[in-house]
């Protein structure tokens, strides 16, 4: 058996990465039917690696002063020893880049290939949210265009014009995306059709004895003060790179470069928990198939365990450095979960799971792949022999309420509230503040007016004024903020 | 399917630009940290980099967040002994306060700060910015000009390690060519006659062909003894010598050591002219640095002796400026050398020594001088030296005089004495 070994060796050398690219990517496409970008895997030295981690993994960025602060402060990390860098970056193109550090061992190097070449890439190219907000073949074309423009605005505008404006998108980049396809623009002919057909409806419901009713009393003469827009915004960017008055049009066409950018990483956002349990699982998997090939030796594997265990360890919330559950243990939790739910089922999952229990796991974990990000992937997934597994349970914490209150715990009654309260933590909506655009005045100041929605109570941070004065540096008037309370109540929390 | 690259060998200053937009934005914290800096550190490590902070709220990039307060759910793992419906004691502090990660420390009133690293040369930088040693003229030298070798072309003279190898062979190929040129029509013309009688039907042995044959040989020979290269070709590398103006300065260090001169203040006269000597040794690349300390008598001293040695006596600053008077009379020709001048002192003298020193600057030095900078290092009352001197700037513009109570002051004080000046 050990003449099938392919290495001895710790050391990586750039044959032996190839091999086990090989031998990586035939079991991935051959054995488990992953569906790859090309991959385009380049080694670095940390220095570079703290380089890319300062553009946010982009291979290629404009410049701003603030991926400088992000540089230095994970230089000083890094160099006082107080922070790993990650073992690599992969970036969702085509082909799919990965970066490897030259400091890693070999077995770390394989691990990386078969998390990020084949866990992450395969899941870039499946999942329905980066299928349909991001385009891998555009990507680097497009950050390179960005770089350029920005580049000559700052030539023919001024560097600190340029930044002033950054530092407002980047204030706004979360609130610039779109949750929604927006439905494509009417051609002339078609609007014309369809406002035939209306008319004629109209026409054809026409009942004169309706014209004989005495007419209603004027009851929404103050409600016809017409609000524009018409419907709230959710995408500030978006309102503001159309509709800001004084923009110039460089200056909207940056605000479209930063907030396309920051909807190239919204899917990103929605799927921590299942990119890297799909990356982390199929790690596992490939490696251990290589091990079982006989193609590996018990040290490489040791190796490998030993940082696979690191990376999925998940401390207890009373841990001293518990911060919150790790997106990686509980994904790879759930992946292995799913695949044990299919091959072995119990008779609490046959009533839990009556869809996927017994079926066949590379179809069902390919299906959730797809189609999920972590909110619905978790309510939908989520089982109880996991909440056991992990201990998990649901606090409440009121500000009226003295004490805080245990809602559900791992038990029969607790499971579907702690799945629902699970879900609910991974979703985005929630987690960041909802806040839209609520009217213009447009024919007085043309102030803005934003309105936050408050969820449960929940207030706006101390952020408030500061993000004001950005919007305003946008919209160019006065802007408002009023947050809308459960009752629907609306408090006017700043002006600028 | 999968395409390696190493990347290793590329540029690893990726972020360089955006670090310096960084520091660039912060310029002003920064520089009041450097401030700082210079007046807490020793002398010794004024030439190596230093550790910045940025209180973090300044430096914030402020996002729409969640603030405390009003309904939270969290799932937290590893319960232990909790039931459904437990009632615990709020914890104390951030723990379960968050509302999941990364949102502990932007709720914090950023009471930290963000703390770096700047290198040498951007601390130096930041030290020194606006900074310019006052009325640098550049003096143009007659006896020993410096000069500076330039390209100028090709010449057909020259010293044979000068020769340009791929010139001459140019050269000779084009004369080459150009002497083969008739010969090589002969030949031409030769061959197409021989061509000719031939297809008219003469036979090979006809004298007429023979004659030709004959002719064409000779020509090709004449043609290959052309020579291959000639003196002719020969070209070399041509350089002048430019004459440069330079801009020598010289700056002289004046010290009091005397007796009145308490280690502390002259710790901060140490740091005063350890600043000036950092600045020059920036900003010119050809500065002569002269140090004079003095008590009773004057002594001119190395680097070393002159901020590291201890000596006390008496106060005579007249014989300094004797010191430095000759010293630039035989040394340093004022037509061929930019002369500054930095005085430190406690303004302790001798009374009647004070009028000494403003006739001889009036009269003697500052006509020599570019610049001339004193600081008085005193808390108290100023002394006739001080009184003296005042009467030395009204005469002259290029005089300056400033006065510093400790070491805070050092720093505003070297830059209001330097500080660049506005066309």
């Amino acid at each position: 058996m050990s003449t099938r070994l392919i290495t001895d060796s710790s050391e990586w050398s750039f044959p032996l990465l190839e091999r086990f690219d090989r031998e990586l990517g035939r079991l991935a496409h051959e054995v488990y039917g992953l569906d790859t970008y090309a991959n385009q895997i380049e080694v670095i030295s940390s220095e570079q690696m703290i380089d890319a981690y300062s553009s946010v993994g982009l291979p290629i960025y404009y410049h701003h002063w603030s991926f400088g602060k992000q540089f230095v402060a994970t230089e000083q990390t890094y160099r006082r020893g107080q922070m790993g860098l990650a073992y690599e970056i992969v970036i969702n193109s085509d082909p799919c880049i990965a970066y490897l550090m030259e400091e890693n061992s070999l077995p770390m190097q394989a691990l990386v290939i078969a998390h990020a070449c084949y866990g992450h890439n395969s899941f870039f190219k499946g999942n329905y949210l980066f299928r349909t907000w991001t385009s891998a073949d555009a990507i680097i074309d497009y950050l390179v265009f960005a770089r350029k423009y920005i580049a000559q605005c700052e030539e023919r505008y001024g560097h600190d014009e340029v930044e002033l404006l950054l530092d407002s998108c980047h204030a706004l980049m979360n609130h610039g995306v779109d949750r929604y396809k927006r439905p494509s623009p009417l051609s002339m002919a078609e609007e014309q059709r369809r406002q035939r057909e209306r008319a004629d409806y109209i026409q054809s419901q026409i009942n004169d004895l309706w014209r004989t009713l005495p007419p209603a009393a004027e009851h929404d003469a103050s409600r016809s003060e017409a609000r524009w827009p018409d419907e709230p915004q959710e995408n500030i960017l978006y309102f503001i790179e159309k509709n800001a008055p004084l923009l110039e049009p460089w200056q909207r066409e940056i605000v479209r470069i930063v907030r396309r950018i920051g909807q190239y990483f919204y899917p990103q956002r929605q799927t921590q928990v299942m990119n890297e349990g799909w990356a982390t699982y199929w790690h596992y998997t490939l490696m251990n198939h290589l091990y079982d090939d006989g193609l590996v030796s018990d040290g490489f594997m040791i190796e490998f365990l030993q940082s696979h265990t690191s990376v999925v360890f998940q401390p207890p919330f009373d841990a001293p450095y518990y911060s919150g559950i790790n997106p990686y243990a509980l994904g790879f939790a759930m992946m292995r979960d799913i695949r044990r739910i299919c091959e072995s089922p119990t008779d609490e999952d046959r009533y839990w799971f009556p869809d996927i229990a017994g079926g066949d796991w590379i179809k069902v974990l390919d299906f959730a792949m797809r189609n999920f990000k972590d909110e619905s992937f978790i309510a939908q997934f989520l089982s109880p022999n996991l909440m056991r597994e992990f201990r998990l349970f649901a606090i409440t914490d009121d500000d009226l309420e003295e004490h805080l209150e245990v809602k559900a715990i791992h038990e029969e009654s607790g499971y579907r509230a702690l799945r629902q309260a699970l879900a609910e933590q991974y979703n985005l909506g929630t987690r960041e503040p909802n806040i839209q655009v609520y009217n213009v005045d447009r024919r007085g100041d043309r102030s803005l007016t934003l309105r936050h929605f408050a969820h449960q109570r929940r207030p706006l941070g101390d952020s408030v004024p500061e993000m004001l004065r950005h919007i305003r540096r946008l919209w160019g008037f006065t802007v408002r903020l009023g947050t809308v309370d459960d009752q629907g109540r609306v408090e006017l929390i700043g002006e600028v | 399917m999968s395409h390696f690259i190493d990347r290793r060998l590329n540029g690893k200053n990726k972020s360089a630009v955006n670090r310096q937009r960084f520091l660039k934005r912060y310029k002003t914290q920064l520089k009041r940290a450097v401030a700082d800096a210079v007046d807490k550190r020793s002398i010794t490590d004024m030439d190596s980099g230093e550790k910045v902070g940025i209180p973090s709220r300044d430096i914030s990039e402020p996002v729409f967040h969640h603030g405390k307060g009003g309904v939270r759910d969290m799932v937290h793992p590893g319960n232990k002994q909790f039931e459904s419906g437990d009632r615990i004691r709020r914890p104390e502090g951030g723990q379960g306060g968050g509302s999941g990660q990364g949102r502990a420390s932007r709720d914090g009133q950023g009471e930290d700060e963000f703390v770096f690293e700047l290198s040498r040369e951007e601390f130096m930088d930041l030290l020194f910015e606006d900074l310019e040693l006052p009325n640098l003229v550049r003096n143009q030298l007659i006896g020993t000009t410096e000069f500076k070798t330039v390209r100028a072309g090709y010449s057909t003279q020259g010293a044979p390690t000068n020769i340009d190898v791929v010139r001459s062979l140019k050269g000779a190929v084009a004369r080459r060519t150009a002497l083969g040129a008739p010969s090589r029509a002969r030949i031409r013309e030769l061959e197409e006659e021989v061509e000719r009688l031939l297809a008219g039907g003469i036979p090979e042995t006809d004298p007429h062909i023979g004659e030709r044959r004959a002719e064409i040989d000779r020509l090709k020979t004449r043609i290959a003894a052309l020579p291959f290269i000639d003196t002719f070709d020969l070209r070399y590398q041509s350089f002048v010598k430019l004459p440069e103006p330079t801009s020598k300065a010289v700056m002289l260090c004046i010290m009091d050591v005397s007796g009145s001169m308490d280690q502390e203040r002259k710790n901060l006269a140490k740091r005063f002219f350890i600043l000036l000597y950092l600045f020059l040794k920036r900003n010119y690349d050809r500065i002569e640095v002269i140090f004079i300390r003095h008590h009773t008598i004057a002594q001119e001293v190395d680097e070393e002796d002159f901020f590291y040695s201890r000596e006390t006596g008496g106060t005579v600053v007249s014989s300094a400026l004797n010191l430095a008077y000759d010293v630039v009379k035989e040394r340093y020709d004022p037509s061929v050398w930019n002369i500054y001048t930095a005085q430190a002192s406690d303004g302790d003298n001798w009374d009647s020594d004070s009028s000494l020193c403003r006739d001889l600057l009036i009269e003697k030095l500052m006509p020599l001088m570019r610049y001339y900078a004193y600081v008085e290092i005193t808390p108290r009352q100023h002394q006739s030296l001080w009184y003296a001197y005042e009467e030395v700037m009204a005469a002259h513009p290029h005089f300056a005089m400033q006065e510093i109570d400790g070491a805070e002051d050092i720093y505003p004080v070297f830059r209001e004495l330097f500080k660049r000046q506005s066309a």
